[in-house]
């Protein structure tokens, strides 16, 4: 990817940002990403009470906040892997809140996981093959006639290793995914997602247990998707990394939105720090 | 004491049909356990289902014999949805618990005086086998010889010089419709595991949150593992039946599941042949097991102070049990398996 070409992606996604207002719920220009009312309560715990939000297309969106503040269990509604107590949500045009997991996935909104889920007993390739979206060969009847998806896995692993040697993994085809270090099982879970040829990507904090080397390559290959078109929303707790990568940040704490903006904004916002600040007089209580 | 006859019939069990019926059940449980990482206990009520559907079908609803099995295997399939709808969805303990407790429940219904006129109860049912036996292509006379292999008035003898294996005319028959049957799982498996879908099973067991991200409905297809090895087993379940022309709750009780993986994991779990080599093997050292301590004693190797022959059948389920506990330690993947792959296993 050149220079120039990175810039474009990058620029495309200020401009579309340029006059949002650094405030909760703030209205984008052209959400790919629309959710309204979300709550999710454990009990009498709110885990989440998200009034509005919505995430601009093509841009890389960071959602920050204090330990606890309902990240995790935000992306886990928004993605179907949990159920809200209440509330909507739009991806891409389509109503996404009664989607399950694996729907909002054909869908194109396409998730990873903090603690990193390669699939250990699998070799790398594999790993990266069961992501390809609209197999044939994955009915129980087709199994058996070859004949059927052999072309169409032929193409698969040629974009499978396509994406492995962009991803610096190529060596590692034939080795099992639980041969590979911390941070390369998060380059291959990063690279497996792309199989499915998403819109949109959710990384539940991508850089969490990644050595600093990685890091920095890491953070390339994010921008790398921003530049193919990608929608990204990152969680994370770094704030050097959210200021290198997010052209948007929203910020969490006790479950609400508190508020949005450019990483520059959120630095200087007083709410942002108090935030953080509170909930470091939270942490000594526990 | 005559150790040539100890073998012989010890080599003649390990390609038996016993052996056939624990290869079968164990291929299906390959599928859900092996590869699915399905925790199937109630492989036996699988194989119930098989063998009452075909008793029932024949004896107490007249029908014919075909129509039987396809009874037999409707019923494997229904419970298979019975047990998965409400378990699959939840983690693989639950179906662990369903599955054992189910597999109880099958014995008791079966046993229960309430039905016993129909069932037979705790006696079971027999007079079902006659219309598979009248398959058999040659008859009572046929005698040949082909190289090391004979048949006698119907009944096959292979020689191996030291060794001679001999079947029963109905054994025979077992045999040939028993290893093609075998040999047509195995290569149903084959195909299966190597295509996209075998391919999303392992992913399945090796962590079904990441394989449900990518965009795969895990529930119907743990549902399609469930119901295709719970099928393998209601045909290993009808083997059994024909084997022994009769039907009893007694034998499809708890132990039988257990055997059954015994088999798997003496073979290699999540390899094709594991399941064959595995019942091979356990088979034959039962019975090397079994009828060389009978013949040591009759022999008066052992002395009766020592063993009696009433206590051989606990002390080879004992050895059986001790060289399990072994293998877990020394060889946990068992015959053909790759120990590489057991340590990731990160759970």
């Amino acid at each position: 990817m050149s220079d120039k070409e990175t810039k474009a992606g990058k620029t495309a996604a200020g401009a579309a940002l340029a006059g949002v207002p650094p405030e909760p719920g703030a209205p984008k220009q052209d959400a790919i990403l629309s959710a309204t009312g979300v709550r999710r309560a454990f009990g009498g715990l709110v885990a989440v009470d998200v009034e509005h939000v919505e995430i601009q297309r093509g841009t890389i969106t960071a959602l920050i906040g204090p330990n606890g503040a309902g990240k995790t269990t935000f992306f886990n509604l928004l993605t179907g892997f949990d159920r809200p107590s209440k509330g909507s949500w739009e991806f891409d045009g389509r109503r996404a809140d009664r989607m399950r997991s694996y729907q909002v996935a054909r869908a194109g909104m396409v998730r990873t996981f903090q603690l990193t889920k390669a699939l250990t007993r699998m070799t790398v390739l594999d790993n990266m093959l069961i992501g390809a979206a609209d197999q044939v060969g994955e009915r129980m009847w087709a199994g058996l006639f070859p004949g059927l998806w052999k072309k169409q896995e032929a193409e698969n692993q040629e974009r499978a290793l396509a994406l492995l040697e962009r991803f610096k993994l190529i060596e590692k085809r034939e080795h099992y995914a639980g041969e590979l270090s911390g941070g390369q099982r998060k380059l291959l879970e990063m690279a497996r997602a792309l199989m499915l040829e998403p819109k949109m990507i959710m990384l539940d904090e991508p850089m969490a247990g990644v050595n600093p080397a990685l890091k920095q390559s890491l953070l390339e290959h994010i921008k790398d998707l921003r530049e193919d078109g990608m929608t990204v929303l990152f969680v994370e707790h770094d704030m050097d990394m959210v200021h290198e990568i997010a052209d948007w940040v929203a910020v969490m704490a006790a479950g609400q939105l508190i508020t949005e903006g450019t990483p520059d904004q959120i630095s200087a916002d007083q709410r942002v720090i108090d935030a953080y600040l509170g909930a470091h007089h939270d942490a000594a209580q526990h | 004491m005559d150790w040539q006859f100890v073998f012989s019939q010890a080599l003649t069990q390990a390609i038996g049909p016993t052996m056939l019926v624990y290869a079968l059940g164990a291929i299906g449980l390959n599928l859900q356990f092996g590869y699915t990482g399905l925790l199937n206990f109630g492989q036996a009520a699988f194989a119930a289902m098989g063998a009452y559907g075909l008793a029932l079908g024949v004896v107490a609803w007249g029908l014919p014999f075909w129509w039987a099995v396809v009874i037999g295997l409707g019923a494997a399939c229904v419970m298979a949805l019975l047990l998965g709808i409400p378990t699959l969805r939840l983690r693989a303990d639950y179906l662990a618990i369903v599955t054992i407790a189910a597999a109880e429940i099958v014995r008791r219904l079966a046993r229960a005086t309430v039905w016993a006129d129909t069932t037979g109860g705790s006696d079971g049912m027999r007079g079902f086998s006659e219309p598979f036996f009248a398959l058999i292509p040659w008859d009572r006379e046929s005698t040949w010889t082909l190289l090391f292999v004979s048949m006698d008035s119907g009944r096959l003898a292979v020689d191996f010089g030291i060794f001679e294996l001999q079947y029963s005319y109905r054994d025979t028959w077992i045999m040939v419709v028993g290893w093609a049957l075998v040999l047509f799982f195995t290569g149903i498996m084959a195909l299966l595991i190597h295509s996209p879908w075998g391919r999303v099973l392992k992913g399945i067991r090796e962590d079904e949150e990441a394989v449900r991200s990518l965009g795969k409905n895990v529930f119907a297809f743990k549902m399609q593992a469930l119901v295709l090895g719970g099928i393998i087993g209601a045909v290993a379940g009808f083997l059994f039946a024909l084997s022994r022309a009769n039907v009893q709750p007694d034998t499809f009780t708890t132990d039988f599941t257990f055997y059954f993986y015994v088999v798997l994991i003496l073979g290699g779990a999540a390899r094709i042949f594991g399941p064959v080599l595995g019942a091979a093997l356990f088979w034959f050292l039962y019975n090397i097991l079994s009828q060389g301590l009978s013949q040591a004693i009759r022999a008066d190797v052992i002395p009766p102070s020592v063993l009696d022959s009433t206590q051989v059948g606990p002390l080879v389920f004992l050895l059986l049990g001790l060289g399990m506990v072994l293998l877990l330690i020394f060889r946990p993947q068992g015959l053909i398996g790759n120990k590489k792959e057991l340590l990731f296993d990160v759970r």
